[in-house]
């Protein structure tokens, strides 16, 4: 079964963030993500540009409305996604878990990925 | 045994087993239905079989098994009906009851979810039971419980034992929602209304669950013992006419002498091998009220230095008020009545009312008054209400 990990953390804190501090965030990421790779749990994950990169689109009245900025603003932003295979809920919160936005004040939303029906 | 009774006793353990079984709760909690409703139509026709569990189980899994089949057609069901049609078993493994509890009290599940999920699949309550208990429209029970099943299974959320890693967190998630439901029923059991007396009975029943379930783990005694000890003193807390009875002014003669020892055996056994633990020392407070054969008996010193105790592992203002309480009655009025006045609690009735009350007890009337008003000004529960009233009328009624 797959996981969406999508990692929120503020991101003005962490583009306040010093530079060393930084550093050793980025290479608890890449170890991070070389475990779950080795594990095999991994499947897709990415980090995103902040918010201020932004665009939304919708539909009004037939017509298509490009806006800048998220969705919707809010104190944490989506910074980060993971896509990890797991046996269960447990296990992918285990992961959740590890990841290291979490020791550094943020949090992640793991959401079960709808299967397709197999035919 | 009857069919109720059965139903009663049995109705968890044999859900817990089939629903491993059948992998679907909702599978399992229909075809446990349909068994139920065979065994009405036909046992007092042909008489009980003799082992009533084992015929339960094994008609719910051929109901299961025929539900199966006729989804089968649309959706190829093949390997789980195959999977049934080869399970001998026919009594409840008892690892089936605890993997039921850790997943109804799985903490990606809401807390109120948690709770009916738990007295529904567990206790066997049926919604309209649950909804009338915790005072909701059953449509939003109902709603709640359909809700978590689809997130158990859409999430897949685990049907077993936690590993070791984060068996102790999820043991006092377990606790925490045991003790939820003794609460409810306790809390609110003045005026003597019986469906939420139940929830005091049923949290019980699961306390001992989990103690027999978990023998390694002390916490789960504490817990048994508190609501134990607790439940010991259910019937002398209210009055002929629903009026509270406070502690101190309690027929002890009445009291559940049975159910005390039984606590206290339990407080000692979860107080031994290890640092105690918060229900361990809560049920030690409460065994120290229990075993005092008066008021004026009441271990004072002690009961404060537990409080200090729990403080220390579980600060909260909560603990910090009873604390306060304690010392006043162990060292001095004065003493509890300064401590109080550095606990910040706001919107809770019990502060203003707990120094409303060293207050009288030093006869500075105007003062216990006017934190009688305050504290009236916040409380919700009627019996409280018409207690707090009673008290400020005595305090400001002119000496005659």
């Amino acid at each position: 079964m797959q996981y969406l990990l999508m990692i929120y953390d503020d991101e003005k804190t962490r583009a306040k963030m010093p530079e060393p501090q930084r550093d050793k965030l980025v290479q608890e990421y890449q170890e991070f993500t070389q475990g779950i790779v080795k594990s095999g749990h991994f499947r897709a994950g990415a980090r995103l540009q902040p918010t201020s990169t932004s665009t939304t689109v919708r539909e009004t009245n037939g017509k298509r409305v490009t806006t800048d900025g998220p969705f919707a603003e809010t104190k944490e932003q989506l910074g980060g996604y993971y896509l990890v295979e797991c046996r269960d809920l447990d296990e992918a919160i285990s992961i959740a878990a590890r990841i290291p936005s979490v020791r550094a004040g943020g949090s992640i939303e793991v959401r079960p990925v709808m299967s397709t029906p197999q035919r | 045994m009857n069919l109720g009774d059965l139903h009663r006793r049995e109705y968890g353990r044999i859900l817990a087993t089939l629903i491993r079984a059948v992998g679907d709760f909702d599978l399992a909690e229909d075809s446990l239905q349909d068994a139920f409703e065979a065994a009405l139509a036909q046992w007092p026709e042909q008489g009980p079989p003799e082992n009533p569990v084992a015929w339960l189980i094994a008609t719910a899994r051929h109901k299961a098994i025929d539900r199966l089949r006729r989804r089968t057609l649309a959706e190829g069901k093949r390997e789980e009906i195959a999977a049934l049609l080869a399970e001998e078993e026919d009594a409840p493994v008892p690892l089936d009851s605890l993997r039921l509890i850790f997943t109804c009290c799985h903490p990606a599940l809401a807390p109120e979810a948690q709770v009916a999920l738990t007295l529904r699949t567990i206790c066997g309550l049926d919604t309209e039971e649950i909804a009338r208990a915790f005072l909701v429209p059953v449509p939003t029970l109902a709603q709640r419980l359909v809700r978590a099943k689809a997130k158990i299974k859409n999430a897949r959320i685990p049907y077993e034992v936690p590993g070791d890693s984060v068996l102790a967190d999820r043991v006092d998630a377990v606790l925490a929602v045991v003790y939820l439901v003794f609460n409810e029923g306790y809390s609110a059991s003045f005026g003597a209304d019986l469906v939420r007396a139940d929830l005091c009975a049923e949290a019980i029943r699961l306390g001992r669950l989990l103690v027999e379930l978990l023998p390694a783990e002390r916490e789960p005694r504490g817990l048994l013992a508190l609501m134990l000890l607790h439940d010991a003193r259910r019937a002398t807390r209210t009055d002929d006419e629903g009026a509270i009875v406070l502690l101190e002014d309690q027929d002890r003669s009445r009291w559940d002498r049975a159910k005390i020892a039984e606590g206290s055996a339990l407080v000692e056994q979860a107080l031994q091998g290890g640092p105690p633990g918060a229900y361990a020392l809560q049920a030690a407070i409460a065994a120290l009220h229990a075993r005092a054969a008066s008021a004026r008996e009441t271990d004072w010193p002690q009961i404060a230095a537990l409080y200090g105790v729990l403080a220390g592992i579980h600060p909260s203002p909560v603990v910090e008020l009873n604390r306060a309480v304690a010392i006043a009655m162990a060292d001095g009025l004065e003493q509890g009545l300064a401590l109080l006045d550095t606990i910040h609690l706001p919107g809770y009735h019990l502060l203003p009312a707990a120094r409303a009350d060293l207050l009288r007890r030093l006869d500075r009337r105007a003062e216990a008054a006017a934190a009688y008003r305050e504290a009236l000004g916040l409380v919700t529960n009627d019996a409280e209400r018409r207690f707090l009233e009673r008290r400020l009328a005595e305090v400001t009624r002119s000496r005659g």
